[in-house]
């Protein structure tokens, strides 16, 4: 039953908790297969290099070894590159150049991680002996790391096909209106902004086990996907040229996506491919520096944005220019990120009337860049909150103020903005108003002081966000360019006992699923939460599903199972009508009991499910039996999640150490159906964030374009005692258009806080005349901020 | 070579390669699969057990180094009956854990913190769990889970 703890919008604790916390969880490494062998990629060294000749022999002689295959024995049997999903239209018509991805190389290395040949083996110790004594034969290129420089005259070319290493210029909005609005302008605010390149770092490295049944023809393949059904379809359509229901693709249980789980990487096709071709199931797991390698990084923007305001403070237009680094190829949905997904952020919470957008998409030797939590939407955030706090300090406003003026009022919504897309729903005042009622403005100065007084420079940072979730209206998306539809799949099962069991497109690797879908369906059918369970992740099990990402999993996973539920609760109803003897019209359904309106004939679903199975006293002339449904919902447009961040720092002006002392952070979710895991979805968003603002970041070598922060040692992931403990709390407005009300909430902690962070310590350090700061602020950049400062005012 | 050691209370002895980890053994060679490996170089935390009672990264430990030894897993902290250890308890009821990955390290650094710490403020949790990444918490709530299950154990 809907009971106090597990009915909507109850702390229901988790299902999915006893297995993993006994260490029954079953991740794609745990999955040994009867006569596995095992896998090594070798990885190009270098970041761009000709291939003159690879030498297997060596390796194959090696102990253990089982195959060895490189690019041409893939070519030899027609296997075709790692496809696109996302087509982005550049400026003057032309589709995006989309050079090929060969899932091992072909003639030329672009990175370093570059995947050159695979050695199966016996033992993994084998096959990476075995890969160390293949020998190849480089000419060494030039290479070319950042967005900017790859722009430039007379640098090395990533791809014959790109020239200037130019794979779009993509623009959005009216750009006259734009010119008109800086041109009356009392003030303009202009930033150059580096958003760095980030590495997803799920715990759980990526790992694939695949086998081929040649008495079935059948191929199964365990990987550590957020979408096994866009696995499978990319795989057998594109790379292998399968039958696709001769594919079943397994993503277990994940240990963590953020994105970098979505696409569909070399390694999974070329291990399906192998275990036919040695006959023998193969599995691969990558160590981390490889995930470090090749797993597809976030973010990696530069950009140069204004914003003209009239004397009021009240935004007239903004221009942003925006090149965004794609890497060496194409990662699956790398296209859309830094466009779609980006420049239709840009109005932000705000009634900015006339914004301009231009994204260069930039081939570098680089791992390819694609969506890592947020992806896009956090660096159009970083965007507009880093130009709203910078005009609010440079006209002498309160940052709340300044927001406020320019907040699309509660009354406005549906809202149009002027970069596409049209916000159905919201309350920015709202949350703004109980962020900073939690986060005790009032009491910053007096803080501010007493930390003075300890030698300390404290300072407030906010970030007032929008995002576009719900991924996505798929004739929409397609326009947009989406190679696929965005819809989800979901299926409801009674059996005759009354038991459910849930079927559903998307994918949890930690967002509790298991949980939050069977008390909808609890709730929905009636029935006890125990007696629910969700199934998620194979192919074989569930009809179809686009998987998880981009806030997506309740908006749209959790509408199509709502759509199902509908009609099991419809078809209950014919039964009960014909089972209560009354007119279906009369049957009134109210959790989980059928009843005739106005009397006291009734009937329970498990009831109705067990006539539908035993149809002994049922309408078999107009119905058939059975109780199980499925539904495809396609939302009719994004949901907008919206929030206020406020963080308080403290700087050591002498060691440039930064400490978030407070982050407060309260959303606009709409509806929300398990408190708890909302809230664990927020700090985990949060440590991303903050990790962003503080900590991580890729480097590339510039001159020998080696990956440099390739462990743990080098890329600083965020730990317990580097974060503060979080004050969050929701505001929440129903979205207005899928069923259940709600908008997602996987992404804005990692969307809203950076800026926040960031303007905190600029705000501590404006004392000093430090007017801006790069992410990650480390304390040697912070503490160079301050000498910078400070040697520029004694000049 | 041959090692001899007690896991989870049952005593097994294997003919293993020297270069063996122990978590390797532990996966690999016994089948517990509750141990993860998140990194290669010792930072993660995913493999912690208790060697001897103690908390070690199970990757940075050579099997051979674990000969004679008391190797305690994720499997083996529930009780007989399946009742959960209370930190196992606590990371539930405080909703510790998202996808789980770092989960076993994460409780059996957890115990050990608890054991030799008594009474552990938030800052000397946050700080002894630095060898732990989560990469899904915020570890917000293991921090929660950790108080939690501290006082579990206590009223036991
Ligand atoms: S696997 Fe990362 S510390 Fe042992
Ligand atoms: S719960 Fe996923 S890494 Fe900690």
């Amino acid at each position: 039953m809907a009971t106090a703890e597990t009915g909507i919008g109850k702390a229901a604790k988790r299902k999915e908790d006893r297995r993993f916390l006994t260490g029954e969880g079953r991740y794609t490494d745990d999955i040994d297969l009867p006569g596995q062998v095992y896998a090594c990629f070798l990885r190009s060294p270098h970041a761009h290099a000709r291939i003159n000749r690879i030498d297997t022999g060596p390796a194959r002689e090696a102990p253990g070894v089982v195959a060895v295959y490189t690019g041409d024995d893939l070519a030899a049997d027609g296997v075709g590159g790692i496809p696109c999903g996302w087509q982005i239209t550049d400026v003057d018509g032309q589709p995006m150049k989309e050079p090929a991805h060969p899932a091992l190389a072909q003639g030329k290395v672009r990175y370093v991680g570059d995947q050159v040949a695979v050695v199966i083996a016996e033992s993994y110790h084998q096959a990476k002996d075995a890969a160390e004594r293949i020998d190849v034969d480089y000419d060494i290129l030039d290479a070319v790391v950042s967005p900017a420089e790859a722009l430039e005259e007379g640098r090395p070319q990533v791809h014959d096909e790109a020239p200037g290493n130019q794979c779009y210029v993509w623009e959005l909005g009216d750009g006259d209106a734009v010119d008109d609005a800086f041109n009356r302008a009392a003030h303009v605010t202009r930033l150059d902004l580096v958003n760095q390149r980030l590495a997803p770092n799920a715990i759980e490295p990526r790992a694939a086990v695949a086998s081929y049944s040649r008495g079935e023809d059948q191929y199964t393949l365990y990987t550590t996907s957020q979408n096994p059904h866009v696995t499978r379809l990319l795989m057998s359509a594109f790379v292998l040229n399968l039958p696709e229901h001769k594919v079943r693709v397994v993503a277990p249980d994940v240990g963590g996506g953020f994105g970098s789980k979505i696409f569909h990487y070399a390694e999974e096709a070329v291990l399906t491919w192998a275990s036919r071709k040695v006959g023998r199931p193969i599995k691969w797991t990558a160590e981390r520096v490889e995930s470090f390698m090749s797993d597809a990084h976030g973010r990696d923007h530069v950009t140069h944005a204004e914003l003209a305001m009239d004397d009021s403070g009240k935004f007239l237009g903004m221009r942003v220019n925006t090149k965004a680094n794609l890497g060496a190829y194409l990662s699956t949905f790398a296209p859309s990120v830094p466009t779609i997904l980006y420049g239709t952020l840009l109005a932000g919470q705000y009634t900015t009337p006339a914004i301009h957008c231009r994204v260069t998409g930039v081939f570098t030797n680089t791992a390819p860049v694609d969506a890592y939590r947020g992806a896009g939407r956090p660096e159009a955030t970083y965007v507009v909150e880093r130009l709203v706090s910078a005009a609010a300090r440079e006209m002498g406003m309160d940052q709340a103020e300044i927001r406020r003026r320019n907040f699309i009022p509660r009354d406005a919504f549906p809202y149009q903005t002027p970069v596409a897309l049209t916000y159905d729903v919201g309350d920015y005042d709202a949350t703004l108003t109980e962020a900073m009622r939690m986060a005790d403005v009032d009491g910053f100065e007096a803080r501010r002081k007493e930390a003075q007084a300890r030698g300390k420079y404290r300072g407030i940072g906010y970030s007032t966000y929008i995002e576009a979730c719900g991924l996505a209206p798929s004739n929409i998306a397609g326009a947009l360019g989406a190679r696929a539809g965005l819809f989800e799949a979901g299926e409801v099962r009674l059996h005759p006992t009354g038991k459910v069991t849930v079927f559903t497109g998307s994918h949890s690797h930690g967002q509790g699923h298991e949980t939050t879908f069977a008390q909808i369906v609890a709730s929905r059918l009636g029935v006890p939460y125990e007696d629910v369970d969700v199934v998620h992740g194979d192919t074989d099990r569930i009809a179809f599903g686009m998987g998880t990402y981009g806030s997506r999993s309740l908006a749209v996973g959790g509408s199509a199972i709502m759509k199902a539920l509908d009609k099991v609760i419809d078809k209950g109803r014919k039964i009960a009508a014909h089972m209560l003897e009354a007119a279906e019209q009369d049957i009134e359904y109210d959790d989980g009991t059928y009843r005739v309106a106005g009397t006291d004939k009734e009937i329970s679903m498990g009831e109705i499910a067990f006539s539908a199975y035993v149809p002994h006293n049922y309408p078999l002339e107009q119905l058939e039996p059975g109780l199980d449904e499925n539904a495809f919902y396609d939302p009719t447009n994004f949901t907008y999640p919206a929030g206020s961040h406020i963080c308080e720092v403290e700087v050591d002006p002498d060691t440039g150490k930064v400490e978030v002392v407070n982050f407060t952070a309260v959303d606009d979710f709409g509806n929300v159906i398990n408190p708890m895991i909302v809230e664990g979805q927020v700090h985990g968003g949060l440590a991303q964030g903050i990790g962003q603002a503080l900590l991580e970041q890729c480097i590339y070598d510039p001159d020998s374009g080696q990956l440099v922060t390739g462990t743990y040692m080098d890329y600083i992931m965020p730990r317990a005692d580097d974060l503060p403990s979080f004050r969050v709390g929701t505001q929440n407005t129903p979205c207005t258009h899928n069923p259940l009300g709600v908008k997602g909430c996987g992404e804005a902690g990692t969307i809203g806080s950076p800026p926040a962070v960031i303007d905190a310590i600029i705000d501590a350090l404006s004392p000093l005349g430090v007017r801006h700061l790069d992410m990650p602020a480390t304390p040697v950049r912070v503490w160079q901020a301050i000498q910078d400062a400070q040697g520029s005012r004694a000049a | 070579m041959n090692v001899s050691l007690t896991v989870n209370g049952k005593a097994v002895s294997a003919e293993v390669e020297p270069r063996t980890l122990l978590v390797e053994f532990l996966r690999d060679e016994l089948g517990l699969t509750g141990t993860h490996v998140g990194c290669d170089t010792g930072q993660c935390g995913a493999c912690t057990v208790h060697l001897d009672g103690r908390a070690v990264k199970a990757c940075s430990v050579l099997v051979g180094q674990a000969d004679g030894a008391e190797v305690l897993t994720i499997e083996g902290l529930a009780g007989e009956d399946g009742s959960l250890h209370p930190m196992q308890a606590a990371f539930h009821e405080q909703h510790g854990l998202q996808c789980g990955f770092c989960t076993p390290g994460m409780v059996m650094a957890a115990i050990d913190l608890v054991r030799s710490y008594p009474g552990a403020s938030d800052t000397t949790i946050r700080a002894q769990l630095e060898g732990n990444l989560c990469r899904c918490t915020g570890y917000e709530n293991i921090v929660r889970a950790v108080r939690t299950g501290a006082a579990n154990m206590e009223a036991q």
